[in-house]
Order: structure tokens, then C-alpha cells, then sequence
């Protein structure tokens, strides 16, 4: 199981990806927006995504939990 | 005024009245014309100046301050209008007889015409956002390929952050000192010019380092940009400070019109310092119709002046680093100035751009200008976040940016 957390406050700009969907490793699962910066969250692995914890819109602290990938 | 996300900022607490127009999402305050007008009802201001985001380049909101009743502090509607769109500005300085690079006369339609006119043109090529800025949306493509990709990708961009999905192509310049010139339109009509700057310190086509004047600009070729410039000013009716963007190809010592930015730039200061002249005052008296206080018949700039622009973001990757600012110390003495948003204790928020602070720097020349630099980066302490002040350290070691020698690349070769 790979947890992919927020590497700094953002806020949600789009989900791209959707629960349940079998990803491959890089592919870009969110993208967030900091500072007037886009910045894509990628799978860190293959697998299925099991859990999606943003929504678009979220502002999301450093640390926060935004997928799981099994 | 000020958002929700700045309550706490120095610039609220520096004001003598401050309206709070609206949470920290900026189409809800910076960016909502109703709020803002609302507060300089309430508050009785008679004039709006527009700083140099959000709304500050947007002919709509200029127009509807004026409609107001208000002192629009900056040139006209029509002038904003007429330079916010790439395209038409291209085709406007090519009639004043500005230099402009091989483009696109009119909005590219699709992925097919672009394919076509890049085979007109040449690879590699530049693709824009028409009506863009801050380097959203733009890429250079080098083969059909990646001009196919890039092309949507500007589109998509180009029409979420600036509401048009026109594109625009034009001759890529493979190595190019960005310098540009600062006009001041004047309250009889004249256009005068004062000077440049070089600003081809840049990451994500955005600007981190600037100075004046530029190591790569001789005489001839500087007074040939500053008569384009006040040429391109002319051709509006320029009122008020304005800045001519332009290209030097550092191969063929060649300039060409990039685009004008209708309003004040955020490294103005380096003008300053080497003039004499305060932009912002000038600004003001423009718009209220006085003469400058200065005499624009003998500008005389003298020294060097250099802007390090203080970002909230790590140094190597220069990626978004918002957070608690814990310590921040500034560096204090003879020729330097630094105009800071922020000081110890404030929160720096994701919503908007990671500016914290202006380092400027004025010298005799330019040798001295970078030492004092090293020494004030060296001074300036901010710790709680990260920011890119070991980048700038590292920067002013460099070979390339010490021997004057550069151009728009200097960051990648910095950090590769």
C-alpha cells in the first residue's frame, strides 16, 4: 500500500484520476495549485487506487493524506 | 484593501484605513470589481491605483473605475486594450515601426494552421497565450510533435487563466537577453524613456534577478530600444508608466518587441535607484494631470542597480514553499533597499504569488553592485520557510551572470 501525502499547502485544482481506477506509476492523479503554480501529484507505483481524500477546491495542509494506492 | 488570507500582512497594518474586500480566493476579492469599487465608496477615495497583478492590466476594470467617477491611476481603457492582446500589439508595434519576430498576424485556429504556419516560420517556434502573461501557456515547440501538444496546452491554459483561448506563434529566439525599457507617458503627451532594465534571470519564463543598466546593451543599441519605445508608447497615446518588453538576439545583436506591460513592473525599483526619479510619484501626478517633477529633457542615470526578488520557494527546484515566516532579518546600510510584503510571524499563503521581498542594490558600477549584493543575501535571515535566497548566493558566484554574459537560459544552466 503507497500513501501519497501533500508535499506543502495547496489548494485542489482538478482530480484527475477517479477511486478505483488501476494506475500506472507516474501517472497524474491530482493537480494542485500553489503560489500561481500547477503542480501535478503522480502515482508512486502500479496499482489500484483505493482512495481519493481530495475534492476539487480543498485547500490542503503539508502532510495531508491525498491517495492510496494497493 | 485586502483579502481574508492577508488580514495579518504589514501592508493592512501600515495603511491608515484598510477595507477587507473578500476571502482569500482572489475572483471572490482581488479579482471582484464590485468589491473593490464598493470600498473606495465606502472608504471615499477618489483614485484607484491598480499595483501590477490581478486587475492591474484589465481595460474592462480601468473603464469601469473611470464610469465610477474615479481617478484611474494608469494609461487609458483603450492603450490596455490595444497592447493586452498580443497579437493586435505585434501588429500595431510592426506598423510604428517596432522590430517584431516572425509570427502570427491573427489568432491561431487550430492545431493544423499552427502546423502550417510553423512551416512557414521555422522550428523551433514560440507558442503564447494572446492575451497571457506571467509565461502561463507558453512553450517553445521543436518539432511538429511537441507543437501539437504544446498547442493544446496553451489553449487550455490560455482560456482558464485569462478567459481567451487565442494563440499565438512566433519566431523562437534560441539565445536572448530579455531587456526592457521603462516609458512614462506624461500628462502634455509626451512619451519619454528611462532606460533599461535586464531581466533575463528567469525560471518558468518568470523573472528572479533584474538590473540596469544591462551588461549586454551598448550604446547604440540602447538608444535605438529607447527610440522604439517611445515610438510604441506614441502609438497608443501612452499615459503613465508603462514598459516595453522586448528580445535581444545575442547572436545577432538584434532587438524585437515582446509586449508592453501597461502598468508598473514589479522591478521598477532598479529604474529608480540609478534615476533618482520614484515611479510611483509619477504615476500619481500623471493622473492628476501635473507635470514630473523631474526634467524629462536630462535624465541622467548614474551607477548600477540590481533586484533580487525574494521568492517563498526551495532553491533548487523552486517549487511553492508557503508557511510561517519564524525569524526576518533585513540587511540595512548605504545602496540597499528592500521592499518587503512580509516580516517575522506572518503566514504565506498558498492563494496568491511567492514575492515575499525586493533586494535592491545601487553602486557605482556593476562590480560593486554584486558585491554588495553577496554581502546583503548573505545579511537577509528568513527562516520558518523556505526561500530562494541561497539560490541568489549562488547566482552572484556564478561565472556566467559575473561576467555579464548571459541570457534567459542562466537558471537551467545554473540548476540543470
Amino acid at each position: 500500500m503507497t500513501e501519497i501525502r501533500a508535499e506543502m499547502v495547496a489548494n485542489v485544482w482538478k482530480v484527475v484520476a477517479v477511486e478505483g481506477d488501476t494506475v500506472a506509476d507516474g501517472d497524474t492523479l491530482v493537480i494542485l495549485e500553489s503560489m500561481k503554480m500547477e503542480i501535478p501529484v503522480v502515482a508512486e507505483g502500479a496499482g489500484k487506487l483505493t482512495r481519493l481524500a481530495v475534492a476539487e477546491g480543498d485547500v490542503i495542509q503539508e502532510g495531508d493524506l491525498i491517495a492510496v494506492i494497493e | 484593501m485586502y483579502s481574508e488570507a492577508d488580514a495579518e500582512l504589514p501592508f493592512v497594518a501600515e495603511a491608515d484605513e484598510a477595507v477587507l474586500i473578500g476571502p482569500a480566493q482572489a475572483k471572490l476579492s482581488y479579482l471582484n470589481v464590485d468589491a473593490i469599487l464598493q470600498a473606495a465608496s465606502s472608504s471615499g477615495a477618489a483614485a484607484i491605483h491598480p499595483g501590477y497583478g490581478f486587475l492591474a492590466e484589465n481595460a474592462e476594470f480601468a473603464a469601469q473605475v473611470i464610469d465610477a467617477g474615479l481617478t484611474w491611476i494608469g494609461p487609458s481603457p483603450e492603450a490596455i486594450e490595444q497592447m493586452g492582446d498580443k497579437i493586435r500589439a505585434r501588429n500595431l508595434m510592426a506598423s510604428a515601426g517596432v522590430p517584431v519576430a516572425e509570427g502570427a498576424t491573427e489568432p491561431v485556429a487550430d492545431e493544423n494552421a499552427a502546423v502550417d504556419l510553423a512551416k512557414q516560420i521555422g522550428y523551433p517556434i514560440m507558442i503564447k497565450a494572446a492575451a497571457g502573461g506571467g509565461g502561463i501557456g507558453m512553450s517553445a515547440a521543436g518539432d511538429e510533435q511537441s507543437l501539437r501538444s504544446g498547442f493544446e496546452t496553451a489553449r487550455s491554459r490560455a482560456e482558464r487563466f485569462f478567459g481567451s483561448p487565442a494563440i499565438l506563434l512566433e519566431r523562437y529566439i534560441a539565445a536572448a537577453r530579455h531587456v526592457e525599457i521603462q516609458i512614462l507617458g506624461l500628462a502634455d503627451g509626451r512619451v519619454v524613456a528611462l532606460g533599461e532594465r535586464d531581466c533575463s534571470v528567469q525560471r518558468r519564463h518568470q523573472k528572479v534577478a533584474e538590473e540596469t543598466p544591462s551588461p549586454g546593451v551598448d550604446q547604440g543599441l540602447r538608444e535605438r530600444m529607447l527610440a522604439a519605445a517611445i515610438r510604441a508608447g506614441e502609438a497608443v497615446g501612452y499615459r503613465g508608466a508603462g514598459t516595453v518588453e522586448c528580445l535581444v538576439d545575442t547572436q545577432t545583436g538584434d532587438f524585437v518587441f515582446l509586449e508592453m506591460n501597461t502598468r508598473l513592473q514589479v522591478e521598477h525599483p532598479v529604474t529608480e535607484m540609478v534615476t533618482g526619479i520614484d515611479l510611483v510619484e509619477q504615476q500619481l501626478r500623471v493622473a492628476d494631470g501635473l507635470d514630473a517633477s523631474f526634467d524629462a529633457a536630462s535624465i541622467s542615470p548614474s551607477g548600477h542597480a540590481l533586484e533580487l526578488r525574494i521568492y517563498a520557494e526551495d532553491p533548487v527546484r523552486f517549487l511553492p514553499s508557503p508557511g510561517t515566516i519564524e525569524q526576518w532579518q533585513e540587511p540595512t546600510g548605504p545602496g540597499i533597499r528592500v521592499d518587503a510584503g512580509y516580516t517575522a510571524g506572518n503566514t504565506v499563503t498558498p492563494h496568491y504569488d511567492p514575492l515575499l521581498a525586493k533586494l535592491v542594490l545601487h553602486a557605482q558600477d556593476r562590480a560593486e553592485a554584486l558585491a554588495l549584493a553577496r554581502q546583503a543575501v548573505g545579511a537577509f535571515i528568513v527562516t520558518g520557510l523556505k526561500t530562494n535566497l541561497a539560490f541568489h548566493a549562488d547566482l552572484l558566484n556564478s561565472e556566467e551572470f559575473g561576467s555579464g554574459d548571459y541570457d534567459t537560459s542562466v537558471v537551467s544552466r545554473l540548476r540543470p
